[in-house]
């Protein structure tokens, strides 16, 4: 299973453009190229290399290690949230809440360590939280056939309405656990380093690969979303997965609002909103099928990188404002699901 | 008797509509002249004109979002047309010599329709014609349509200051709000083109299997481009209302959430996102359950900022009751009632 991974990855030099390659090389490559399982990731994984190559000939001091290290200090949280969605996703469901509970969670921890709980009651206590409002989520969907849309609607102006019932103002945090975690940085050598939060992104990275990939939980989750009838008659457990990807993605949209909270330190209940969209945004340009069935954690990882690398140009850029980042994000969401399209049009 | 309260019971509007009643119920103990409604300048007023006034976009996003919802589509992008139409308006407004004549705010109004109408078409194209999934066609134009907005408003809030348009949004015709006899008028268009022709039918169709009724002969593809185009026509006039009442075009926040406010009145009112059935007048009912919700909020004396979370708990309970497990249950026990009492009349 592991390999199988890796293969999207290993074709990336030879598919640039212009490489004379033997004839098997190109056949391989094109049908990697033209597999709606790995096809949107390889591309995914070209265009950033080539968004980040452009991005280093205009700019000066764009091609540095550091610029790279700060797409995933940037952009921890937003790693972790895509992680969550694409175990969703990949259920063939959509979750709309994740902005909200990042919003929440940052409320909550901001709150309580106002009045002097110690970070490690309430850490763990927001991921418990979140991960209850998950289950209640997947078992309205599950139980009571409610539309993921409308349930994890639900679940987001809850979110949203519980933030402002705890404040309607930004709580700063001025705990010394959360300021030092969200000051230290991790040297890697020379001038580069990297924040706690990266490390813990990552992790969580390499747990859902494990996850996906190596567990019986992993191939049902697969499973439900190539076909839930054929699972179910297959025998696998779909009520229990399906219920337990909920609880999954609200577990991460809490862990990405504790990383938010290092990143911002401070609450405030207007934080994150449209996030959803974003995690959404980068598990497609990832190359996950909204249909469920296809799709990599990695990929979603890259397709945060490529979001994350936009913004990075556009910052670079400096005369363009900010809000060209939501039209990019737009027209590359375009693309990549027109490319989908294409791509498993042709499997057919 | 028990037959006729049954069949009430079993009917799609019975719980949308108790909602509605429960929530008036409460509206007039907490203060007893909510049905009052008095002339005052020659003007109607009262807190029931009142909720018809402000629930009025949302009505005519909801009756847009209907027809789409019937053919088991959604459009998310509703909220970005409406600031993408205010925008428009407002800015031709601004730039033309004369903002406070009629002439202009007519050249206005007919261009942010006209660029409404194309941004329709362009949903209608994606789903009808490319074949993306309706919920990712919009969410493209749901990111990149407020950046869109912001393009056109430069990032400003645009204020205008022209009477005729500011008519638009808190004007009176023969003492009803204007914003109100648009909602009705809609409505009407809709009821009346929809139900008393086959096209509510052919609608229904292509909701229930596009395939099937591509076979039978109803043009699906034109269908759905008409219903994407209309959906966006009916957010243009919302957001023409929504930005004339402020005399401001925001980019950011103009129509913000209303997508999903449209949807939970199109779900209250008992039409299923799974497409193949509707009822506007449910819709009907759903929007004005969301307004007299908002409305109750404010007289009941919480704070408003705890809106969000009232709104989840109403969509919640609405879903729950809708769901087919819960009528499941309602009817076996249902019949072990009938059984017993079936029981009790042999014994006796």
């Amino acid at each position: 299973m592991t390999n199988l991974l890796e293969a999207p990855q290993q074709p990336k030099l030879p598919a640039g453009p212009g490489t004379p390659s033997t004839r098997r090389l190109g056949a391989t490559i094109r049908n990697l190229m033209t597999s709606p399982k790995y096809g949107p990731v390889i591309v995914t994984a070209v265009l950033f290399i080539a968004v980040f190559v452009i991005g280093g000939v205009r700019y000066r001091g764009f091609f540095s290690g550091q610029v790279f290290l700060n797409l995933l200090v940037d952009n921890s949280y937003l790693i972790v949230l895509a992680v969550g969605m694409t175990f969703v996703i990949l259920t063939g469901g959509i979750d709309l809440s994740v902005g909200a509970v990042v919003a929440l969670s940052g409320m909550i921890a901001a709150s309580l360590l106002q009045t002097g709980w110690s970070p490690s009651v309430v850490i763990p206590l927001i991921l418990v939280l979140t991960s209850v409002l998950g289950l209640l989520v997947g078992l309205m969907i599950h139980v009571f056939k409610v539309q993921p849309f409308i349930a994890t609607l639900a679940a987001m102006f809850l979110a949203r309405g519980l933030c402002y019932m705890v404040s309607q103002s930004s709580i700063s945090i001025t705990d010394p656990v959360f300021v030092s975690l969200a000051q230290t940085r991790i040297p890697l050598g020379g001038i580069l380093s990297i924040t706690p939060s990266v490390i813990i992104a990552l992790v969580v990275v390499a747990i859902a690969v494990w996850v996906l990939h190596a567990t019986r939980f992993g191939r049902t989750v697969y499973a439900i979303g190539a076909g839930e009838q054929s699972g179910l008659l297959m025998g696998l457990p779909v009520a229990r997965t399906k219920v337990l990807v909920y609880v999954i993605s609200g577990f991460c949209s809490g862990l990405a609002g504790v990383l938010f909270t290092f990143y911002t330190l401070s609450g405030y209940p207007l934080t994150a909103i449209g996030t959803e969209l974003d995690a959404i945004a980068a598990v497609v340009i990832g190359g996950t099928l909204l249909t469920g069935g296809y799709g990599f954690v990695l990929g979603s990882v890259l397709g945060v990188l490529v979001l994350g690398v936009i913004q990075t140009i556009i910052t670079f850029e400096g005369t363009l404002s900010s809000w060209w980042t939501r039209i990019f994000i737009g027209a590359l969401l375009l693309v990549f699901i027109i490319l989908q399209k294409v791509l498993t049009a042709r499997r057919r | 008797m028990s037959a006729l309260f049954a069949r009430v019971v079993a009917h799609r509007l019975f719980w949308p509509v108790v909602m509605l009643l429960v929530l008036f119920t409460i509206n007039l103990i907490a203060f007893p002249g909510f049905f009052t409604v008095t002339i005052r300048d020659g003007h109607l007023f009262g807190s029931l004109i009142d909720i018809l006034r402000n629930g009025a976009p949302t009505l005519i996003i909801a009756i847009g979002m209907t027809l789409v919802i019937a053919t088991r589509g959604i459009d998310l992008s509703v909220g970005a047309v409406c600031a993408i139409s205010g925008a428009v308006a407002c800015s031709i407004i601004l730039g033309s010599p004369t903002p406070g004549s009629l002439s202009t705010v007519a050249v206005a109004v007919t261009v942010a329709m006209l660029i409404a109408l194309v941004l329709g078409m362009w949903n209608g194209f994606l789903v009808a014609v490319v074949g993306v999934q309706p919920i990712i066609a919009t969410l493209i134009l749901m990111t990149a349509g407020r950046g869109i907005a912001m393009l056109i408003t430069e990032g400003q809030i645009l204020t205008v200051n022209s009477p005729p348009f500011k008519f638009l949004g808190s004007g009176f015709w023969f003492g009803i709000p204007i914003a109100v006899i648009i909602a009705a008028v809609v409505f009407a268009v809709a009821a009346l083109v929809t139900r008393r022709t086959a096209l509510g039918m052919f609608i229904e169709s292509v909701g229930i299997n596009p395939e099937a009724s591509r076979q039978a002969g109803v043009r699906a593809r034109g269908l759905l481009f008409v219903v994407y185009t209309f959906s966006a026509f009916c957010a243009a006039i919302a957001g023409l209302i929504l930005t004339a009442n402020t005399a401001a075009a925001d980019a950011n926040n103009t129509g913000l959430f209303i997508e999903l406010d449209a949807i939970l009145a199109v779900v209250i009112g008992g039409t299923s996102l799974a497409g193949g059935r509707y009822s506007l007048v449910g819709t009907l009912v759903g929007a004005l359950v969301i307004q007299t919700l908002v409305t109750t909020v404010y007289t009941v004396g919480i704070p408003p900022i705890a809106t969000m979370v009232f709104k989840a708990a109403v969509v919640t309970a609405v879903c729950l009751l809708q769901s087919p497990t819960t009528a499941e249950a309602l009817r076996g026990f249902r019949q072990r009632l009938a059984i017993r009492a079936g029981k009790g009349v042999a014994a006796s």
